[in-house]
């Protein structure tokens, strides 16, 4: 019956999601003009369990907010306690804290490169991109004994420093990285089949995303030049980052904007390794927080809000996270109407979503 | 098609990525958090490493002398042994089995 609707329910298990979360599409025959979403699938109720645990402890709880940017959500709660307590944090701390910023987000790229390649059935791209991005898994594992989840920062520093011998090979990660880019670069940027997919996909305008509030890549390819590592917390003072921009505001742009910034992270990891000097890695913080603070960390998905409230005791009052994927879920709305089902899911892993993130 | 055929050559003759695990073991890094360790005879008991465990895996009783690490609630951050006063906690780089120590 033509023009009648009909409603799919997309995930929450689905082959190309890694996590889950429904969309509920309102189709007519093949083109969705709604999209629903239904999330709530992986809340574990941090915010709420941050309260009872101490201060210190929060750090390990925060890092499991979300596997991929795991170091990320434990500067952005540190450097919110560190305000709070002002505890000025050694230089060398602050550039370990860039360089294994700069090697989550190389691992994060890579990651979501190969999930966006297999939503569209490119598998051997997934394959090549997931084998790249172990050079950096092993790297982080030398360097800061996990894999992922790397529990290096602390209030007032790190908890490990990087010994002459890792720097050379945290170097040579990154020339090996840069080379694997160079098979993956023109793969993704020229290949005719990549393209078709890809161009002209779930578009937006940079009016919408600006109104929408995006955030990350979704806002930088659009061409708001946004990029929270400007404002130059931890070592971004010294190592200045230009944000990389685009402007077609499709799935194609967002997909160059993450592969430049792959070259952009190697970039400034070379840069942080070259100029890191010599020194403590951590001060004592000693006291409890007391106060509230925002603080704000670019992570790889987009900008994180960290609203922190102490009371002067070792619990904190309130904790409330913000992540990117939250802010990026209402663009996602609006690049979906339109749009045909088998399309869905390149759309959706085009913003990179990390339901975790988005839930806590 | 002459790339191609590069790559075809290349992957006939490249050894494969992958490990034949568990026959081929990679050795951990020398820093890699893989298990907790403990040695009875320098630890005090105090109890610091049961109150600072950001999982309550550990439970420390100085009558009768005890000290329990749960394998399934210890997220093996290595917290422990970096706060413990007389260093007798630490990180073996070796993995554990899933759930064993």
């Amino acid at each position: 019956m033509p023009g009648s609707k009909s409603i799919i329910p997309f995930g929450p298990q689905h082959p190309v999601f890694p996590e889950p979360l429904q969309l509920r599409l309102v189709l007519e025959d093949e083109k969705v003009v709604e999209a629903l979403p239904a999330i709530g699938y992986v809340h574990r109720g941090i915010e709420k369990l941050a309260e009872k645990k101490e201060y210190t402890q929060n750090i390990f709880l925060v890092e499991r907010i979300c596997g991929i940017c795991s170091f990320m959500h434990a500067l952005a709660y540190c450097q919110g306690i560190e305000m709070l307590m002002d505890v000025t944090v050694p230089d060398r701390a602050r550039y370990l804290r860039v360089i294994w910023s700069e090697l989550h987000r190389l691992h994060s790229h890579l990651l979501w490169l190969g999930l966006l390649a297999d939503s569209f059935g490119f598998e051997s791209l997934f394959m090549q991109s997931w084998r790249s991005r172990e050079a950096v898994m092993d790297i982080m594992e030398a360097t800061a004994g996990g894999r992922v989840i790397i529990s290096t920062c602390i209030i007032g520093g790190v908890r490990r420093d990087i010994s002459e011998e890792l720097m050379a090979e945290v170097l040579k990660t990154v020339d090996v990285l840069e080379r694997d880019l160079e098979i993956i670069r023109p793969v993704v940027f020229d290949d005719y089949s990549v393209k078709q997919r890809l161009v002209g996909t779930g578009r937006i305008t940079s009016e919408q995303a600006y109104d929408l509030g995006s955030v990350g890549p979704v806002a930088r390819a659009c061409g708001i030049a946004r990029d929270f590592r400007e404002t130059g917390y931890a070592a971004y003072k010294e190592i200045k980052v230009t944000p990389v921009t685009e402007t077609g505001g499709d799935a194609y742009a967002r997909a160059r904007v993450r592969i430049r910034e792959m070259y952009q992270s190697i970039d400034i990891v070379r840069q942080a390794v070259r100029d890191i000097p010599a020194g403590d890695i951590a001060v004592p913080a000693r006291g409890n927080p007391e106060g509230e603070v925002i603080s704000r960390v670019e992570q790889p998905r987009g900008e994180v809000i960290y609203y922190i409230k102490g009371d002067g005791t070792k619990n904190l009052e309130r904790l409330r996270v913000r992540t990117p994927t939250f802010a990026n879920m209402a663009p996602l709305l609006t690049m979906l109407p339109g749009c045909e089902l088998a399309n869905v899911p390149v759309i959706v892993l085009s913003i990179d979503p990390c339901i975790s993130c988005t839930e806590r | 098609m002459v790339s191609l055929l590069k790559s075809v050559i290349n992957n006939v003759l490249r050894k494969p990525e992958t490990r034949c695990y568990p026959v081929e073991r990679r050795a951990p890094f020398a820093g890699s958090r893989g298990h907790v360790e403990m040695d009875p005879s320098t630890c005090t008991f105090c109890g610091v490493c049961a109150r600072k465990c950001p999982a309550n895996a550990l439970t420390v009783s100085k009558d009768p002398r005890s000290w329990t690490l749960e394998p399934y609630k210890c997220i093996v951050c290595g917290y422990c042994a970096d706060i413990c006063p007389k260093k007798s906690i630490s990180m073996n780089p070796n993995h554990g089995l899933p759930g064993g120590i």
